[in-house]
């Protein structure tokens, strides 16, 4: 009885916050969380900062310790002027993919907010980065912190030895390819070097074990074919060592260009790194808020259901939550985008729905999960294997797809029409699906550019390759900005060619000895 | 439980590192709208913060981007209420579309920031190519004012420091046992009682001790003072010498049609660069615009550059203006005088002699400074550059500047030509109070 009583008190309230409160709040919202939807986390440390100190997080990448670069402090100028004139709030949060998590809260929060963005990042965002397989495989949630410590001292005395200018430069070619510093598809090539040694090792012997005379003997064939293919098998052979098409510029640079020097290589990695740090990130924004934000809707109305927050803070918490999932249609003079907190929130409430009351149009749509009770399963085993492509390919209901009256508006760019291809019927639903689960695919969205050829024993001229799709080109003046940085980290000249995906036609090529 | 940690009170600025590898980066650009500042604001303007453009030069960040107009692409919009499959729309002219279609939001690159006060300076003086100098600070002394300083023994009555000569007098008459007021009427309470008392022999023998014991403390009263002389302090007052703390800077222009945008552009450069000088030493700067052709008129800053006059060119009756100004308003005991005069040169030859007089008999007497420029041409710097001969008004001038080590006169064809002129004031100004 006692304890029952107990049970049913408020944590908190009032606004004003303290760390008494917040610590009681997190302890009761982690036992919720790990017990009702069987959430799995990282240690979390929280940390209290002011505006200030959230705008300086925001200018340097959201990280807590970052190398330094004018163009941070450029951005630091862009929010902080639009935080000045009130025209953007600030996040109330900001959380570190790292372990333990970190998680910052604004001091100027209620201690409502508080409550909500402990339920948002400690534990939504905490789950996600701490079990989704793209972090799990691609990023190292325990050693970023030092790596960034690293990173920032090795700059800083890069700084003091070769002068701040000489690092700008570095650092301003390589921040230009961050977008082309990734691995998409593999993991870099990480042998350790008793492996290197072995393999080649065994790559000699079976030449040696192959190795015919008899084979030089041959006549050779046609004279012109021949030289052609001798040509052809250097290239392919020039191309094979050097692990060609390359598609993370950066990687290659960092590995073969001639002209660096060992800091400078550095510091390209240094960027690399950062690169592929936020590339799970960039792929699962949908996936990632609306978890966080499904998971601290479903807490705070489990706390409220228990009377341990009381209505004035619930009111609170709806309010802002209701901000944050706001999407105006397409005319409102407010849409910017389709809100990715409110369409992954949606669709997990969706899937929460289609597992417990599904209608005969879900049973066709979602036959393994329709009807099959457990909510909790369908949606950890979604956050853990999904990124946003293949969510929104798996997931979007067609329900959701008429609450949202979602459509596709076709935009040929030498068409002075947009034309409607697809609205929310029949026919339109899997092709909207596929439609908006392609926009979020990052590797598919952005330009494929790749290294395809280089002959480092003469001209030394770097080929890079860019695959246009759907006759979309790059934009002339920062493609050619980008190309110097690139000659700049290369040393010798670069050229662009494009190819059109269909017809492997070449549409143009540019130099750098023509800029 | 988690791990708080309380960041509040951790260093301020950490992103200052940032801030100035920006503005590094961007300073040719910030300089270039810094001086665009300079020709169109107010003379005291240049001294505060300042909201600049973003600039766009060198601080783009490039990276591979789609063309926005090319290709075909797909749009996914939620809130379709009365379309159908095959609508056509037609696209909105000049960019912008429906949302996520190219060029709705404000681009990161159109946005004005402020700059602070210490860095526009930073980037003025650096279009001027100046040393620190802007920081060295020169003290004149003009006058002395009293400041408190602690105590002294002697001193005028009116100067007398109640409280401590109190405290002083209660300590000495501690030290001194002087009988207390109390002691005595105790004393004469005692021999009343007695004398009311039926006498007896033994009674008048008390009575008689009582009463020598009474002269006794009545006389140490008398002889320990209750307030002594040596007990006296007086409020203690250093003359403290004090920088006058106005300054008056006169403007003096030939506005007439031979002073063009140029022109103008490099006079005010020359009295912005004074009026900062000014600004730094001086509490309160008043500035005194007069422009003249063949007449001179006290005027507003804007008119002052902005207004063009015809007329024809008589130096002298700007430096009366400012005489009978000076006159007028200002007096010497009371304000620092300064004066920036700018000019192409031109001059009735007869005015000239006029302008010497009056330099050498009234105004250089009562100015601190005289700085006098010559607007020439970029094409002329390298013939006149440093001959004795010029125009009318050169010539004239020079006689003045052999004579008064406070006038300074110069030829400039560039901004970075202004400064030299107040390096020599500053090089000169420690002996000039003694040539003076």
């Amino acid at each position: 009885m006692v304890s029952q009583a107990h049970k049913s008190e408020l944590l908190f309230s009032g606004s004003d916050w303290d760390f008494n409160k917040l610590s009681r709040v997190y302890d009761e919202i982690e036992a919720i969380g790990l017990e009702e939807l069987r959430l799995d986390i990282y240690p979390v440390q929280m940390e209290i900062i002011s505006s200030e100190q959230m705008l300086d997080a925001y200018s340097s990448v959201g990280m807590p310790l970052m190398y330094r670069h004018w163009s941070f402090g450029k951005h630091f100028l862009y929010n902080e002027l639009l935080y000045r004139k009130g025209a953007r709030g600030l996040a109330y949060e900001l959380v570190i993919n790292s372990n333990p998590c970190i998680v910052y809260l604004m001091e100027e929060n209620t201690m409502a907010l508080q409550a909500l963005v402990t339920a948002h990042a400690a534990l939504g965002h905490n789950h996600f980065f701490k079990n989704n397989h793209l972090f799990r495989q691609w990023t190292d949630a325990g050693g970023i912190l030092s790596y960034l410590d690293f990173a920032k001292s090795y700059i800083a005395r890069c700084e003091e030895r070769h002068g701040l200018a000489a690092v700008e430069a570095i650092l301003d070619s390589a921040h230009a390819l961050m977008e082309q510093g990734v691995f998409r598809y593999h993991r870099p090539p990480r042998l350790s070097s008793e492996q290197q040694r072995e393999g080649l090792r065994e790559r000699l012997e079976y030449e040696e074990r192959s190795f015919n005379d008899l084979w030089r003997t041959l006549p050779p064939s046609q004279e012109s074919d021949d030289t052609k293919t001798a040509a052809d098998d250097d290239a392919a052979e020039r191309k094979k060592s050097l692990n060609l098409p390359e598609e993370n510029l950066l990687y290659f640079l960092e590995k073969n260009s001639l002209v660096l020097e060992p800091w400078q290589r550095e510091i390209v990695r240094i960027v690399r790194v950062i690169a592929q740090y936020f590339y799970p990130q960039r792929q699962t924004q949908v996936m990632n808020e609306g978890c966080a934000t499904f998971v601290h809707y479903t807490l705070m109305n489990m706390l409220f259901d228990r009377g341990r927050i009381n209505e004035g803070a619930m009111l609170e918490i709806l309010r802002n939550h209701s901000n944050v999932v706001f999407q105006p249609a397409y005319d409102d003079p407010r849409f910017s985008g389709i809100n990715p907190y409110a369409l992954g929130l949606d669709m997990m409430q969706d899937i929460q729905r289609i597992s417990t009351a599904p209608t005969a149009e879900d049973r066709d749509w979602f036959p393994d999960i329709a009807g099959h009770g457990d909510w909790r399963d369908t949606l950890l085993d979604a956050w853990a294997n999904h990124r946003d492509e293949s969510f929104i390919r798996q997931y979007l209901s067609p329900r959701l797809i008429r609450k949202w009256r979602l459509f596709v508006l076709a935009d040929g760019a030498d068409e002075p029409h947009y034309e409607v291809a697809s609205i929310h019927n029949e026919r339109g639903y899997g092709k909207i699906r596929s439609a908006l689960a392609q926009s979020y695919d990052i590797g598919a969205n952005r330009p494929d550019i790749q290294v395809v050829d280089v002959d480092l024993l003469g001209d030394r001229h770097l080929r890079l390759q860019h695959v246009v799709k759907d006759g979309v080109m790059l934009e002339g003046q920062s493609r050619d900005a980008t190309l110097r940085h690139i000659r700049n980290l290369w040393g010798y000249d670069v050229s662009l060619a494009a190819i059109d995906a269909g017809t492997g036609a070449m549409l143009s090529e540019r130099w750098t000895k023509e800029l | 439980m988690p791990i708080f940690i309380d960041r509040r009170l951790n260093p301020k600025d950490k992103s200052l590192g940032n801030r100035q590898r920006f503005l590094r980066r961007a300073r040719d650009d910030l300089k270039r709208s810094i001086r665009d500042h300079v020709r169109t604001g107010r003379i005291a303007d240049i001294d505060r913060e300042h909201a600049v453009p973003m600039p766009r030069k060198g601080t783009s960040e490039p990276t591979f981007g789609d063309d926005k107009e090319s290709g075909r692409r797909q749009h996914i919009l939620p809130g379709n209420r009365t379309f159908s499959p095959g609508d056509l729309i037609s696209k909105p002219g000049g960019g912008g579309g429906y949302g996520s279609a190219p060029g709705t939001t404000e681009s990161e690159d159109d946005f004005r920031f402020v700059l602070s006060r210490e860095e526009v300076l930073d980037l003025f003086f650096e279009d001027l190519e100046l040393p620190d100098l802007v920081k060295l600070n020169l003290k004149q002394i003009l006058s002395f004012k009293p400041r408190r300083a602690g105590f002294t023994a002697s001193g005028a009555p009116t100067n007398i420091n109640v409280g401590r000569t109190m405290r002083n007098s209660h300590g000495r008459r501690i030290a001194l046992r002087r009988p207390k007021q109390a002691e005595l009427d105790a004393i004469a309470l005692q021999i009343a009682e007695l004398e009311a008392k039926p006498a007896s022999a033994a009674m008048s023998e008390r009575i008689a001790a009582l009463r020598e014991e009474f002269d006794r403390v009545e006389r140490r009263r008398r002889r320990i003072a209750y307030v002594d002389p040596v007990d006296i302090r007086f409020n203690r007052f250093d003359p403290q010498p004090v920088p006058n703390a106005s300054a008056v800077m006169f403007c003096l222009m030939d506005v007439s049609g031979s002073m063009g945008e140029r022109e103008k552009d490099l006079a005010k450069r020359f009295f912005v660069l004074l009026h900062l000088f000014l600004t730094r030493r001086y509490e309160r700067t008043e500035v005194v615009f007069i422009r003249h052709t063949h007449e001179a008129k006290e005027v507003d800053e804007h008119t002052f550059f902005y207004h063009t006059e015809s007329g024809g060119t008589v130096v002298s009756t700007a430096l009366e203006e400012m005489h009978r100004i000076i006159e007028e308003r200002y007096p010497v005991a009371e304000w620092n005088i300064y004066a920036a005069q700018a000019s192409d040169g031109d001059n009735f030859a007869t005015d000239s002699e006029r302008c010497i007089e009056l330099l050498d008999r009234k105004l250089m007497r009562l100015c601190q400074y005289f700085a006098y420029v010559e607007i020439i041409d970029e094409r002329e710097s390298h013939i006149f550059g440093s001959t004795e001969n010029g125009t009318s008004l050169w010539r004239a001038y020079n006689a003045v500047d052999g004579k008064w080590p406070n006038f300074q006169m110069r030829r400039i064809a560039a901004p970075a030509d202004i400064y030299p002129v107040f390096r020599e004031l500053f090089a000169r100004q420690p002996d000039l109070r003694k040539s003076a």
